[in-house]
């Protein structure tokens, strides 16, 4: 039976999408069959980020409403054959995702996968509760700034409450944090809040940090999950994260302002 | 650290902590509220009525909270008075 995780934040733009695609690769290089699934209804992005978007036929909502059957749905990564890819639709219709439809397609999916991973759509609605309902773990992505740690614990209280695994008195989502857009060079100024900050106030397992990086740009725009750009520190601490996810033991790396030679720390403003 | 950010850190708090003070109070309430019974932000504004029949206070001067202590629930009300003038 495949494990189930829920990339989440509640608020938008913290890297959500930018993770899933990453994760999802990083699992599936490991050899675990992989799913990964767009539940931006109306916003499909991720198939962009993982450079499958001319490939897409049918969607989520095609396989709910039975449309189309899992296999034609399902978009095969070219670069690795463990992953797969279920693209959101671009309907209108919000409410398109059902609970019952969504269980169903997941209990399909769970004999077949190791992982699936819902990358959630912003906000605290319908379509948020529909990507964490049925979740064994959440990854709560949280950028280091006021709003973003708000709304990761307003959503902390969502997965403790209104999950399936809450309702039926099972045992509780496990919640990880990932905090990304990290700038150490921000928080050794005073300027950000620190991984020590949000943790202190999320109270929550710290998974990974990624730190801001143009990398994850460039690799959105080549539609390369940035977890394959192995030189950059983004792939490299998105590496750590699946690592230490399968239980590997690993220290948190770029945290500190790296290091520069004596002439740049002379001239350092 | 550089020396910059040294001077600034010594003469005010910097905007990190303040953010980190702010959220920690901000996040401890709604903690507490999502906790609570479903009564209570109702009670707030009740109490708040009967507060402004003798005092003149904000809609902030009243918090409303249940805690635990040992195995009794504790109801915790808190009223900020104005400034006498
Ligand atoms: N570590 C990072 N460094 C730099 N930029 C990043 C990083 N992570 C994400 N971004 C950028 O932030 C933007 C938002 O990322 P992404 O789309 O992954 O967020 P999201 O949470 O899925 O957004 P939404 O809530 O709209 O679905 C993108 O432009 C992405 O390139
Ligand atoms: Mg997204």
């Amino acid at each position: 039976m495949a494990r189930i995780m829920v990339v989440t934040s509640g608020k938008g733009g913290v890297g959500k999408t930018t993770t899933a695609a990453a994760f999802g690769m990083g699992l599936a290089l490991r050899g675990y069959k992989t799913a990964v699934i767009d539940f931006d209804v109306g916003l499909r992005n991720l198939d962009l980020i993982m450079g499958c978007e001319r490939r897409v036929v049918y969607d989520f909502v095609n396989v709910i409403s039975g449309d189309a059957n899992l296999n034609q749905a399902l978009i095969r990564d070219k670069r690795c054959h463990q992953l797969y890819v279920l693209p959101a639709s671009q309907t209108k219709d919000k409410e398109a995702l059902t609970l019952e439809g969504v269980g169903r397609v997941l209990e399909a999916m769970g004999k077949d996968f190791d992982y699936i991973l819902c990358d959630s759509p912003a906000g605290i609605e319908h379509g948020a509760n529909m990507a964490m309902y049925y979740a064994d773990d959440a990854l709560v992505v949280t950028n280091p700034e006021v709003s973003s740690v708000r709304d990761s614990d307003r959503m902390l209280g969502i997965l403790s409450s209104k999950s399936r695994r809450a309702e039926n008195g099972d045992e509780p989502i496990r919640e990880f944090l990932l905090l990304t857009r990290y700038n150490p060079v921000r928080v050794a100024s005073g300027d950000m809040l620190s991984v020590e900050d949000v943790q202190e106030i999320l109270a929550l397992e710290l998974l990974g940090v990624i730190p801001e990086s143009e990398a994850v740009l460039n690799a959105s725009n080549s539609g390369v999950p940035v977890i394959l750009d192995e030189t950059s520190h983004a792939g490299q601490a998105y590496a750590d994260l699946v690592s230490r996810y399968l239980g590997e033991d690993l220290p948190h790396r770029f945290l500190d302002v790296p290091k520069k030679g004596l002439f740049g720390r002379l001239f350092k403003g | 650290m550089n020396l910059l950010g040294y001077f600034k850190n010594k003469n005010k708090k910097t905007s990190a902590s303040v953010a980190k003070e702010r959220l920690q109070i901000l996040v401890a309430h709604e903690r507490a509220a999502r906790n609570g019974p479903s009564y209570l932000p109702q009670l707030q504004m009740e109490l708040l009525d009967v507060v402004r029949k003798y005092v003149k206070v904000d809609q902030e001067a009243i918090t409303v909270s249940v805690g635990q202590e040992g195995n009794q629930e504790i109801l915790e009300l808190n009223v900020t008075l104005p400034e006498s003038e």
